[in-house]
C-alpha cells in the first residue's frame, strides 16, 4: 500500500465519519427539538444565534435568518462546561470506560456505508467508502451488537437500581432484536445475491431500488420477479426498520432509559461530557441506522428513473462530481429517514415490557423466518408465478395473525389498577 | 513475513488471554475474553477470511459473551473476587504452558517455513479455472467471476462449499441445534412446573 492510497483513505475517514456521520447528529437534535415543537403545537428552541449583544452590538445576529440553528452548539457548549460529576461508590474504570464503548461501535460501522459513487480525479476513481467489504451489512450487525456492552457496562458500574435495570433491559432487548434484524435481512441479501452494500446500490441504481422497481428492464432483469419481490421485500423492510428502532433504543422502545420507570435508565449517574457521549452514541446509531435502511431497501445513493447515468457523467474541469452530488443525494434520504424517525417517537407511544419480547419474539421471528421462505421461492422459481407468491403471502398473513392471536391468549389476564 | 497488523492483534490477543485469568474481578475476566475475541477477528481479517472474522465477532462477541456478562452480572460474584489463590491451580496451569509449549517447538522444528502463495489476480483466476475443469464451481457463477476479477469472495465459497460437499453434515448439525433448543425449553418449563407444586 502506497503513501498516496493511504492519505485518501485517512481523508475518507475523516470526512465521512467526522463531517458527515457525526455532523448528521446536531443536525438530527436540531430537527428534534424543532419537529417535536411542531408536534406539540410549541415553538420549540427558535432564539439561539450568536449572541454579538456580549460584544456591544445592538442585535444579536441569527445564522441564515433561522432563530435557534446554532441550539446544537449552545447544547454541546453547556454539556462540556458541567460539572463532570463521579459518584462514590461506583466502579471506576468500567464507569468510564461505557460512554467510550457506546460512541464507538457506531462511528466504526460507518465505514462500510457507501456515502457515494465514484469521484473521479487526476486520472484516479475514488469510491466514496471507507472500506468496501464483502460483507458490509454483517460487518455493521458484529460491530453494532458491540455497543450493547457500553450500556450494560454503565447499567452495572454504576451501583444504581435504576441504571442497573436499565442495563438489563437494553441487554434483553438488543439482543432479542438483533435475531430479527438479521433474518429480516436474508431475503434482500438472498435477492441481491451479493454482501457488498457498493455493489447492492449500484445494482439497484441500474434496476429499481428494492422498494421501488420500476426502471431499468431488461433479459437478466425482468419486470415481474422484481414486482413479486416487492412483497417480501416490503415485510422485511417493516420488520428491519422497527427492530432498528428497538435496536437504536428510540421510541417507542426506549425501555433502557424511560424516564417515567427508571429516571434515566443506565446514564442516570452520568454527567457532564460522559452523558453526552452516551447522548451522540444513541443519535450516531440511529444516522447509522437509518442509512443502513437506505441504502438496502431504498436504493442508497442512486437517483430514480436512470438519472443515474447523467449524474455520473457530470464534471467540472475534469473532475467528476458525479460522486458528490449522490453524496448529497444519499444525505437528503438519510435526513428525511430521521425525520421519520423523530415523527414516530413523538406520535407513538410506549410499548410495555412485555409486549416489546412478544413482539420480537413472536411476531417478528415468525414472520422474518417465513418470509425467508417466500422470498427464496420468489428468487428461486420466479416461472411459477403470482399464485405461489399470493398462496405464501396469505399464509404468512395467516401464521402471523395466529401467532399474534396465540400471543394475546396466552397473555396472563391481569385484573386493571383501579385508583 | 506476517504484517505489523499481525503483531499487533496477536498481542492484544495474548495481553485479554492473560488478563483473563490475571484479574479477580469475573467483570473484568469477561471483558478480558471479549478483548481476546476481537483481536482473534483481526487475525482472521488478516488471513482474509473476512466472514469468519465478522462472524466469530458477532456471534462471540455479541451474543455469547454478551450473556456471560449478564449472567455474571445478575449474579454479582463478590465471593469469587476474594477467594484466595491456589498454589495447585496456578502450579496446574504453569505445567499446561509447558507442555502446550513443547508440543509446540516440537511440531513447528519438523516443519519448514515455506512462502505462501499471494493472493494475486493470476492466483485466484488460477483456482476458478480448477474448479471450473473439476466440476465443482459454475463457468458462468457469481464466485468464478469473481475470481476472475481478482477478489476472494470468502462468503460465497464457503456458503458454496457447506451446501454442495458438506450438505448432510450441515443439516445433521441444524437438526442437532434444533433439538438441543427444544431441550432447553422442555427443561425449563418442567422446572416451573414443579415451584408450583
Amino acid at each position: 500500500m502506497d503513501y498516496l492510497t493511504l492519505a485518501i483513505t485517512l481523508a475518507k475517514i475523516i470526512f465521512l465519519t467526522f463531517c458527515v456521520v457525526l455532523l448528521l447528529v446536531p443536525v438530527s437534535v436540531y430537527f428534534e427539538r424543532r419537529f417535536c415543537a411542531v408536534i406539540q403545537d410549541r415553538v420549540g428552541p427558535n432564539r439561539t444565534g450568536v449572541p454579538l449583544t456580549l460584544f456591544g452590538f445592538k442585535k444579536d445576529c441569527s445564522v441564515l435568518g433561522i432563530g435557534g440553528i446554532t441550539q446544537p452548539i449552545a447544547d454541546g457548549i453547556k454539556l462540556f462546561l458541567k460539572e463532570d460529576f463521579t459518584p462514590n461508590y461506583v466502579r471506576k474504570a468500567f464507569y468510564w470506560l461505557a460512554p467510550a464503548i457506546t460512541l464507538a461501535p457506531s462511528l466504526i460501522t460507518a465505514c462500510v456505508i457507501p456515502f457515494g459513487s465514484e469521484v473521479s480525479a487526476f486520472g484516479r476513481t475514488e469510491r466514496l467508502v471507507i472500506a468496501d467489504l464483502d460483507v458490509g451489512p454483517l460487518f455493521v450487525f458484529a460491530i453494532a451488537s458491540l455497543s450493547v456492552y457500553g450500556i450494560t457496562l454503565a447499567g452495572w458500574s454504576s451501583n444504581s437500581k435504576y441504571s442497573f435495570m436499565g442495563g438489563v433491559r437494553s441487554t434483553a432487548q438488543m439482543i432479542s432484536y438483533e435475531i430479527s434484524l438479521g433474518l429480516a435481512l436474508i431475503p434482500v441479501l438472498l435477492y441481491f445475491g451479493d454482501l457488498n452494500l457498493s455493489r447492492i446500490v449500484e445494482e439497484q441504481s441500474r434496476h429499481g431500488w428494492l422498494l421501488m422497481p420500476l426502471w431499468g428492464h431488461d433479459a437478466a432483469h425482468p419486470l415481474l420477479p422484481k414486482l413479486l419481490f416487492w412483497f417480501p421485500a416490503a415485510v422485511a423492510f417493516l420488520i428491519f426498520t422497527v427492530s432498528i428502532f428497538a435496536e437504536t433504543n428510540r421510541m417507542p422502545f426506549d425501555f433502557p432509559e424511560c424516564e417515567t420507570e427508571l429516571v434515566g435508565g443506565y446514564h442516570t449517574e452520568y454527567s457532564s461530557m460522559k452523558f453526552a457521549m452516551f447522548f451522540m452514541g444513541e443519535y450516531a446509531a440511529m444516522v447509522i441506522g437509518s442509512a443502513m435502511i437506505v441504502t438496502v431497501f431504498l436504493g442508497g445513493w442512486s437517483l430514480p428513473f436512470g438519472m443515474d447515468e447523467w449524474v455520473r457523467n457530470l464534471n467540472i474541469g475534469g473532475v467528476g462530481i458525479g460522486g458528490l452530488v449522490h453524496l448529497v443525494v444519499f444525505v437528503a434520504k438519510l435526513v428525511a429517514f430521521i425525520l421519520f424517525f423523530i415523527l414516530v417517537r413523538w406520535t407513538v407511544p410506549r410499548f410495555r415490557y412485555d409486549q416489546l419480547m412478544k413482539l420480537g419474539w413472536v411476531v417478528f421471528f415468525e414472520a422474518a423466518l417465513i418470509n425467508v421462505f417466500l422470498a427464496a421461492l420468489v428468487v428461486a422459481a420466479p416461472q411459477l408465478g403470482t399464485t405461489i407468491v399470493g398462496i405464501g403471502a396469505v399464509l404468512l398473513i395467516a401464521v402471523t395473525a395466529s401467532l399474534i392471536w396465540a400471543a394475546r391468549v396466552s397473555d396472563p389476564k391481569t385484573p386493571p389498577l383501579r385508583a | 513475513m506476517p504484517t505489523i497488523l499481525f503483531w499487533i492483534f496477536s498481542l492484544i490477543m495474548l495481553i485479554g488471554g492473560i488478563a483473563v485469568v490475571a484479574f479477580r474481578n469475573p467483570v473484568s475476566s469477561a471483558l478480558s475474553v471479549v478483548t481476546c475475541f476481537v483481536g482473534m477477528a483481526g487475525l482472521f481479517v488478516g488471513l482474509n477470511a473476512y466472514f469468519v472474522a465478522v462472524i466469530q465477532v458477532l456471534v462471540y462477541t455479541g451474543a455469547v459473551m454478551v450473556l456471560f456478562l449478564f449472567i455474571i452480572m445478575l449474579l454479582d460474584l463478590k465471593a469469587e473476587a476474594a477467594r484466595p489463590r491456589k498454589p495447585a491451580a496456578i502450579l496446574a496451569g504453569v505445567a499446561l504452558i509447558v507442555a502446550f509449549t513443547i508440543q509446540f517447538i516440537g511440531v513447528l522444528s519438523n516443519h519448514t517455513n515455506s512462502e505462501s502463495v499471494p493472493l494475486d489476480a493470476k492466483t485466484l483466476a488460477n483456482a476458478a479455472e480448477i474448479g471450473v475443469e473439476s466440476g465443482r464451481l459454475q463457468a458462468d457463477g457469481k464466485i468464478v467471476k469473481a475470481l476472475n476479477d481478482g477478489r476472494l469472495p470468502d462468503t460465497h465459497l464457503m456458503g458454496h462449499t457447506l451446501f454442495t460437499r458438506y450438505n448432510l453434515p450441515l443439516q445433521i448439525l441444524g437438526t442437532l441445534l434444533l433439538v438441543s433448543t427444544v431441550g432447553v425449553v422442555v427443561l425449563s418449563k418442567r422446572e416451573k412446573s414443579n415451584n408450583a407444586d
